[in-house]
């Protein structure tokens, strides 16, 4: 055994020595993964093509230690004179055969991912569609046998996303007639027309902003949960489960909470409009006009029209939001970070889908003359 | 362990150990008493695991193997009692101490628990990476040679999700032995393996046993890995709610005294 590297107290050491058969490297001292790590660049700089090993002074050598001689090995050497416990693990490695990798993926030329995303892109929509197609089935299905429901579980979720959200819907719609109020009110006065802010916080909220806000919210906290409850259901199996129970998946867990959410939706706006006007007249009381003068004002602008028509408006929403987290949960792909995923998506679809269905909306009451 | 002890298939705690001078001891439960909530699984447990040894945890299903098995880990703290790993307090232990003992040991979970937004090669890359100063090819080397150990070369650069059950039990073992830690701890490494593999892996286990030292405690079922591989058999039972029996597997069989182990070791039989 040589008596060399005194220079340092490493773990592990190499040496490069001649004699008459050749060179000859000789590692000693501790092949873990400290030591190994020592030792590992200079072995790589100094194997390259054949050359004999000894390793007859190695005290110890494990996981690390092995990759180390494995890869000398696949460099060219031979590794002779190993202590023979740690030669049964090496020999177990299979050391002379290369690793297996699989081969990199190549990312398709432009044409043919274009073409890709297309095809995916469109399978997405077919997707959308299908479902459209399987909850208008199920709905067909319970209204002709309304026992095909499953009521308590309606009824769980119309709790989790109407009654449970009463305080954060409250504490926002307050929030926004307040601002509204404040922010109108301070120009209003320099024509004398504070009176006139109810007016038109009363319409804006009625309208537009209830039904916008309340389905936001609903995105956020129901169509995000029922996303990332349906996506883990999917990720562990539970999909198919029900699949084999011969339970259809948008029966059993779609249909409840598309249902809850689109009733719950003109519920919370309901509220959302009365928290909001409530909110604005606090702030025009500072501008010493009187509640009941508020209220009138509000009552006077405000028709029946434009009632209905945020109330239709809050509907469609709900349902939109709830039916599109429960697809985004269905197209869940593998793994818990897909469920990550389809959670991000369907909050960003669902709002996509707001503000889209929104201008819709506009343009149909627009001709509507509402 | 020793067999001094006629009948090794009686109580608590092993009397070989205690009279055995040298042996360090690996892992020490003290009067561990286990529960979730008001429901206690098990009560009084001690046991002791000397370094280099193959401990085989068993017993009927829900009897608290995998329970007892986070308690010694960590992962649960005991409702009273002690777990000491190399010596060190573990149930006490706090911040970089804990860290430390953590370290010092391998864990293959029940259900793989194999991180799914990384490659099986990046889940045995992890603790390379956290714990050693190797190089990143050199992690690499390692981590594939690992993953050759368990036949699963090929699928190195496959997501968890895109393997089967048996291959993530297989990627979660070769996760557990990454770093070669002292001591591994394996729940139901072979449940879902062909008799093939699970016999490989046993394989593995004796040698890495026995060329480094380390030590093992493995929950398993599996009458031919237990008769393979156990040094030391510790039976739980639900009705006694901690051990039943314990000792070498084959006196366990042919001299056990009470009927719950005999039938356990006769397939249900008798
Ligand atoms: N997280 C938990 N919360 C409450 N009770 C639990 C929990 N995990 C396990 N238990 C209970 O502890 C008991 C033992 O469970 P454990 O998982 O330890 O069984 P096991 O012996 O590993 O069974 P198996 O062989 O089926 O894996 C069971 O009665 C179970 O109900
Ligand atoms: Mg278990």
């Amino acid at each position: 055994m040589p008596a060399a590297s005194t220079a340092l107290p490493p773990i592990a050491s190499l040496e490069l020595r001649r004699d008459d058969a050749g060179a000859v490297l000789y590692i000693s001292g501790r092949l873990d993964a400290p030591g190994s790590a020592q030792i590992w660049p200079q072995a790589r700089q100094l194997v390259h093509g054949e050359i004999r090993v000894d390793a007859s002074a190695v005290t110890y050598c494990d996981g690390a230690g092995l990759a180390l001689l494995y890869d000398v090995i696949q460099r060219g050497a031979t590794v002779e004179h190993l202590p023979d416990r740690y030669a049964t693990l090496l020999a177990q490695l299979d050391p002379t055969t290369p690793l297996k990798t699989a081969p990199a993926v190549v990312s398709p030329p432009f044409l043919i991912g274009l073409g890709q995303r297309a095809l995916a892109a469109w399978q997405q929509l077919y997707q959308a569609i299908a479902f459209i197609g399987e909850l208008s089935a199920a709905v067909a299905l319970v209204l002709r046998n309304p026992r095909q429901l499953r009521l308590g579980e309606t009824l769980l979720h119309c709790a989790k996303a109407g009654a449970d959200a009463l305080p954060i819907v409250a504490l926002v719609s307050f929030l926004l007639g307040v601002i509204l109020a404040f922010q109108s009110a301070i120009p209003m006065r320099q024509f004398g027309a504070e009176l006139f802010v109810a007016n038109l916080v009363g319409l804006a909220l009625v309208r537009e902003l209830a039904p916008l806000i309340t389905a936001v919210l609903l995105a956020g906290r129901t169509g995000a949960a029922f996303a990332a409850e349906i996506g883990t259901m999917k990720v562990n199996e539970e999909i198919n489960a029900l699949v084999t129970l011969g339970l259809e998946p948008v029966r059993f867990l779609v249909l409840p909470r598309v249902l809850a959410v689109t009733l719950m939706a003109p519920l919370l706006t309901v509220l959302a409009e009365v928290i909001g006007i409530f909110g604005a007249a606090l702030v025009l009381l500072t501008f010493n006009i009187p509640l009941m003068t508020s209220a009138g004002q509000v009552m006077d602008t405000v028709g029946f029209t434009d009632y209905i028509g945020g109330l239709a408006k809050a509907t469609f929403f709900g349902f939109g939001v709830a039916a599109i987290g429960c697809l985004r949960g269905l197209s869940t792909g593998a793994g818990a970070s897909a469920v990550g995923n389809s959670t991000t998506r369907a909050v960003v679809s669902a709002i996509v889908m707001l503000v889209v269905t929104d201008g819709l909306f506009a343009v149909a009451f627009f001709y509507l003359g509402w | 362990m020793s067999d001094a002890n006629p009948h090794p298939a009686t109580a608590l705690p092993d009397p070989a150990s205690a009279l055995t001078p040298a042996p360090r001891e690996a892992i020490r439960v003290e009067n561990v008493t286990c529960a979730y909530g008001r429901n206690v699984v098990l009560r009084d447990v001690s046991l002791t695991v000397q370094t280099g040894e193959i401990l085989v945890i068993l017993g009927g299903s829900g009897c608290g193997k995998s329970t007892l098995l986070k308690h010694i880990i960590g992962l649960e703290t005991p409702r009273s009692g002690k777990v000491y790993i190399d010596g060190q307090n573990l149930t006490d232990a706090q911040g970089a101490a804990r860290r430390n003992i953590l370290a010092g040991f391998g864990v293959a979970y029940q259900s793989g628990a194999l991180f799914g937004s990384m490659t099986v090669l990046q889940n045995v890359m992890l603790p390379l990476q956290e714990y050693t100063p190797l190089d990143a090819p050199a992690r690499e080397l390692v981590a594939r040679l690992k993953l050759r150990q368990v036949d699963l070369e090929q699928y190195a650069d496959y997501l968890p999700s895109e393997l089967s059950g048996g291959m993530q039990k297989r990627a979660a073992i070769a996760r557990a032995l990454a770093l070669d830690p002292g001591i591994l701890f394996l729940d139901e490494p072979s449940a879902g393996l062909d008799p093939i593999t699970s016999g490989e892996l046993d394989a593995l286990i004796i040698r890495l046993s026995r060329v480094l030292g380390l030590t093992f405690v493995v929950v398993t079922h599996e009458l031919a890995s237990i008769y393979a591989i156990a040094d030391r058999a510790i039976m739980l039972d639900k009705s006694v709610k901690g051990i039943l029996a314990q000792g070498k597997p084959a006196d366990l069989r042919d001299h056990a005294t009470d009927p719950r182990v005999t039938r356990f070791f006769n397939r249900g039989a008798v």
